[in-house]
């Protein structure tokens, strides 16, 4: 039943690029992009109860990795994709290790620390990286089958940004829902019992922090090839506190959360904007009630009512 | 200048900006050590004393009424925010982000519609420049660091003297135990975060002179105090002191010696192992 | 015609209900003969750092509009302004100009001023095909690295300002210069053209000191000025510009080097804020002078009238509402430049750019008056960017009074870049 879900949300949104009208293609296809970087956060949130305020560090990791193969190098798409996500798993990787000792608010302002400077440093080596002006990735074309598709045809995008995210969330409830996974969940609700049973709990957590860095990195390797830019404002905090948000308001733990929250915190913004130029009261109204309505999140609120099976 | 002189002003800055943040920080410590709760509105309370002072003080002309009315008005507007949203949803840790991000939003909006975009400074209510020789200090910066450091002073007192102060210690070591000793826990945690807010208002009152009222201004405010609250560990004040002047200090000290940008990096990466190192902070009573 | 449609939010909701179906409202109109208004999406900084900026890029906007409008608009159609707020970011830039395309269906996009949002928001508009014109003084359009779609008509870059001012500074100030600068692009742009063209003319840069955003005290990096420095050129943007500009006064007292600044330091701010004293007898670069004078020409002092800025740069209603006079013109200009340029085009609507784009780069000048207020201008069309005058103005009496005013040669380099060669 989970998984026939999960599929029938991604064919949902397969679908919806045959009937939604320019707009609101391009920014689903956006919507995706980020929901895929909010499962990646959710990974480490919802299933191992660690929070961290630094995600951005890895999304930015992702975006440099593949931009400045490109633009230095002149890597290829798949190259460049390669050097981007494994510059996400390195850097989560140490992330990783220096922040084996810490739990709750420790972790979190770690983490935050290391993110912040990772920015300066996007910053202080701007001579490379261009700093916060950043810079724009040239046409790109990819091949598929022997036939060359540009990333600027919208729905190019819209399919790179589906696969891209259909293949985040399965691989996430896959994770769930091994072995590993509940071992992470054990993590999250007791971490000193699931150490008396004799796991090792610091390894755990290592690959929690490594799989949930991957895809944000992912995402971002995915963001930058889709919308050719690349810039420090990604590596700042606002963008470690966005997949929080993001998983928080569509239901951390719960695996279709990171995509609601992302979906209603872009589109409150976007319709709230279209109606007052006060929207970040909207906005900030419709998280404060919602958060009401629903303390664990939208989909956690839906799952307490109506859905205890949702995974 | 030379090695000297130099070591000896990013000493001085050091010690003057670990008070401001030991006194930014001060509210938050409260509320995070009595409620552990992630207040992200927190930032926005300090940004909103910083307002309040520049309105009153542009209206009446006394900074002095300013330092007053920002922690009475900032602290009302915690208590309703405590009483509307908060205590709804029970305190609940990560509903809390969501909320305080939510009132994070409306309160910068409003003071962007009403207040304006605009980094506006109000009148130190005294300027004295003292002149070392190699350099020049603000006169303002070393009042405002004694005031902290008394601000501080009485904090800790009323925290050890009085019944609130008992009240706030039993709540936050084990809130069930309090609760069965009679403390009004409910009624403790919207003081607290009521006086947390008063607090924050105050030190963003005492900064205003210094850099000015902006309505983005809360964030900064906001993500030094955590690093400070986390690194000195849950609950000391005593940890929060200390963690300020390390924080403080190691930005002064390795300013001298790198190009900025990149004495920032190195200052923020040793923090950050000091508290990757020691997980629940220098004065932590217990892992969170 | 009002064009601030979302002024509360009663009579929003219901203009907005009509605004999700531009695309069937404009095609009605064009399917019985008339062309109806032209839709000119606006790119604005209203939440964010940037917003002081687009604050007053707004009011500015709304006055050309409505004096382009008072003269029958543009070849007798309207202008109807569409808004969107970009929240001074990257992402939402990008997403603001797929949304004022793709969804509001306008015949072109203008106004955006940061350019980290420029640079994320260019390659969207090229591939979208619809003219971006930027209001931005970054050195991007001209730098040839964006798209033939992108211009900037209305507001000379930062490499250019530089240039111009970079001989007076040696001459009348000294040679020895320390640049104290923001570490983000809009300070390394200073840092590698001041650099560049001061070297070549015999000064010599003595320390380059470049300043984390995150920081909001300055004190400690005062002592990396070496003691020979005869100029400290300064050049700071964000809310701790003051706390900057008061921590060198306490830091230098009266004996401190000659000092130059551009005025991106204290836009927004009024002159007279507690703690700016220290300025009296500094110099700053401007771009349009923000104190009105005895020799203010006519077409100015309209301009002022129009937007609504008093002799101080400042709001009429709210004298401590101070503008950012040194940018704001821009928006005004680059509306006339539109105007200029559709009319001599024959542009008609959306998707028929090769006209309008062609047209543009084909202009070489715009003279001075109420359309270029700020003075005349050389266009080159191959870089897609507008030169003109500069100024250099001393702060006397806590208002800064022109000193000399820069020829439109002397501002010009070496072009890096020829947009024509790009296919539409």
């Amino acid at each position: 039943m989970t998984l026939g879900l999960h599929l029938a949300v991604v064919a949902a949104l397969a679908a919806l690029q045959f009937v939604l009208p320019a707009f609101h293609h391009g920014m689903l296809a956006r919507i995706m992009v980020l929901a895929a970087y909010a499962v990646g956060y959710n990974v480490l949130l919802g299933y191992t109860g660690l929070m961290s305020l630094g995600h951005a560090m890895f999304f930015a990791a992702g975006m440099y990795g593949v931009g400045l193969t490109i633009q230095h190098w002149g890597f290829g798409i798949a190259a460049a994709s390669v050097a981007g996500v494994a510059g996400a798993i390195v850097t989560a990787g140490a992330v990783g290790v220096v922040t084996l000792r810490t739990a709750g608010p420790a972790f979190l302002i770690v983490t935050m620390m290391l993110a912040q400077a990772f920015y300066l440093a996007t910053l202080y080596f701007n001579t490379v990286t261009f700093g916060d002006q950043g810079f724009i990735l040239p046409a790109l074309e990819i091949g598929i089958g022997g036939r060359m598709f540009s990333l600027a045809d919208p729905s190019v995008k819209y399919n790179v940004a589906l696969v891209v995210f259909a293949v985040c969330l399965l691989a996430t409830l896959w994770l769930v829902r091994s072995p590993v996974g509940r071992v992470l969940v054990a993590l999250r609700e007791n971490d000193e019992r699931t150490r008396l049973l004799g796991y090792h709990t610091g390894r755990y957590r290592l690959v929690a922090v490594i799989v949930s860095g991957l895809i944000s990195g992912l995402a971002g390797v995915t963001y930058t090839l889709l919308f050719s830019y690349v810039g420090s404002t990604f590596a700042g905090v606002l963008y470690s506190i966005y997949p929080l948000l993001w998983t928080l308001l569509g239901g951390a733990g719960t695996t279709l959360g990171p995509l609601v929250g992302t979906l209603l915190m872009t589109y409150a913004i976007d319709v709230a904007s279209g109606i007052t130029d006060a929207y970040l009261i909207v906005v900030g109204a419709a998280l404060v009630l919602t958060i009401l309505w629903a303390p664990a999140g939208v989909v956690g609120g839906i799952r307490a009512r109506w859905a205890r099976w949702l995974p | 200048m030379a090695f000297g002189p130099h070591l000896l002003l990013a000493l001085m800055e050091g010690v003057v900006s670990a008070s401001l943040l030991a006194l930014t920080a001060l509210g938050l410590s409260l509320v995070f050590g009595v409620m552990r709760i992630v207040n992200v509105a927190h930032g926005a309370f300090f940004m909103l004393g910083a307002i309040v002072t520049w309105y009153v003080a542009d209206l009446s002309g006394s900074f002095w009424l300013a330092l007053v009315a920002a922690p009475i008005a900032v602290g009302l507007v915690a208590i309703l925010a405590d009483r509307l949203v908060l205590r709804p949803i029970g305190y609940e840790p990560e509903s809390t982000i969501v909320a305080t991000i939510g009132l994070l939003y409306i309160l910068e909006q409003v003071v962007l519609m009403t207040y304006g975009p605009y980094a506006r400074p109000v009148a130190a209510p005294f300027y004295f420049r003292i002149d070392l020789g190699w350099f020049g200090y603000s006169g303002y910066k070393v009042i405002v660091a004694a005031a902290a450091a008394l601000l501080l002073a009485v904090t800790w007192l009323a925290l050890s003297r009085t019944t609130l102060g008992l009240y706030l210690r039993a709540t936050q070591q084990d809130r069930e135990i309090a609760q069965a000793f009679a403390v009004p826990v409910g009624r403790v945690y919207t003081i607290a975060f009521g006086v947390g807010g008063g607090l924050t208002a105050i030190a963003g009152a005492l900064i205003v002179p210094v850099q000015q009222a902006h309505y983005l201004m809360g964030l900064d405010a906001l993500l030094l105090s955590f690093i400070v609250v986390i690194l000195g560990g849950l609950g000391s004040l005593r940890g929060t002191v200390v963690a300020a002047l390390i924080v403080g200090l190691s930005d002064g000290v390795v300013s001298v010696l790198f190009s900025p940008t990149l004495a920032k990096i190195i200052a923020t990466l040793a923090v950050a192992f000091v508290l990757g190192v020691r997980g629940r902070g220098l004065f932590g009573e217990e892992a969170a | 015609m009002s064009i601030s449609r979302r002024t509360f939010l009663g009579a929003g909701t219901v203009l907005t209900l009509g605004a999700q179906f531009p695309g069937s409202w404009t095609r009605h109109a064009a399917a019985q003969g008339s062309p109806g208004p032209i839709r000119l999406g606006f790119q604005v900084h209203r939440t964010g750092i940037g917003a002081v900026y687009g604050r007053w890029y707004e009011r500015t906007t709304n006055a050309a509009v409505k004096l382009i409008n008072g003269k029958g608009g543009i070849g007798g159609r309207p202008i109807e302004i569409v808004a969107e707020d970009d929240g001074t970011d990257p992402k939402r830039g990008a997403e603001v100009v797929e949304k004022l395309a793709t969804q509001h269906k306008v015949d072109l996009i203008f106004g955006t001023l940061f350019s980290h949002v420029v640079i994320a928001s260019a390659p969207r508009a090229g591939q979208l095909k619809i003219p971006y014109l930027v209001v931005s003084e970054g050195y991007h359009v001209a730098s040839g690295k964006l798209n033939r779609y992108v211009f900037q008509p209305g507001i000379t870059d930062v490499r250019a300002q530089v240039t111009a001012v970079a001989p007076w500074i040696l001459k009348n100030l000294g040679k020895k210069v320390t640049m104290i600068f923001p570490d983000y692009a809009f300070g390394h742009d200073h840092r590698d053209f001041f650099s560049r063209v001061a070297t070549s003319q015999g000064g010599t840069i003595s320390a380059l000191i470049p300043i984390p955003p995150t920081e909001t005290s300055f004190t400690k990096y005062f002592p990396r000025v070496p003691a020979d420095t005869e100029v400290l050129y300064h050049v700071m943007v964000g809310p701790g510009v003051l706390t900057f500009v008061k921590e060198m006064g306490e830091h230098y007292g009266s004996k401190r080097p000659k000092i130059f600044g551009f005025v991106d330091s204290l836009e927004g701010v009024d002159l007279a804020s507690p703690g700016l004293a220290f300025l009296e007898g500094t110099y700053f670069w401007e771009a349009f002078p923000r104190y009105a004078a005895a020799n203010t020409p006519a077409h100015v002092k309209t301009f002022r009238e129009r937007v609504g800025v008093n002799d101080n740069g400042a709001s009429v209603n709210d004298p401590k509402d101070v503008s950012t006079f040194s940018h704001m013109f821009g928006c005004w200009e680059t509306l006339h430049v539109i105007k200029a340029v559709v009319e001599k085009s024959g542009y008609r609507k959306a998707g028929e750019y090769r006209g309008f784009i062609e047209t543009l780069e084909g202009f070489q000048s715009f003279p001075e008056g109420l359309e270029h207020p700020q003075g005349a201008k050389k266009f080159n069309g191959k870089l897609h960017q507008v030169y003109g005058h500069q100024f250099i103005s001393k702060v006397e009496k806590r208002r800064l009074d022109v000193v000399h005013r820069t020829a439109i040669e002397d501002s010009m380099y070496p072009p890096e870049g020829d947009y024509t060669k790009q296919p539409l």
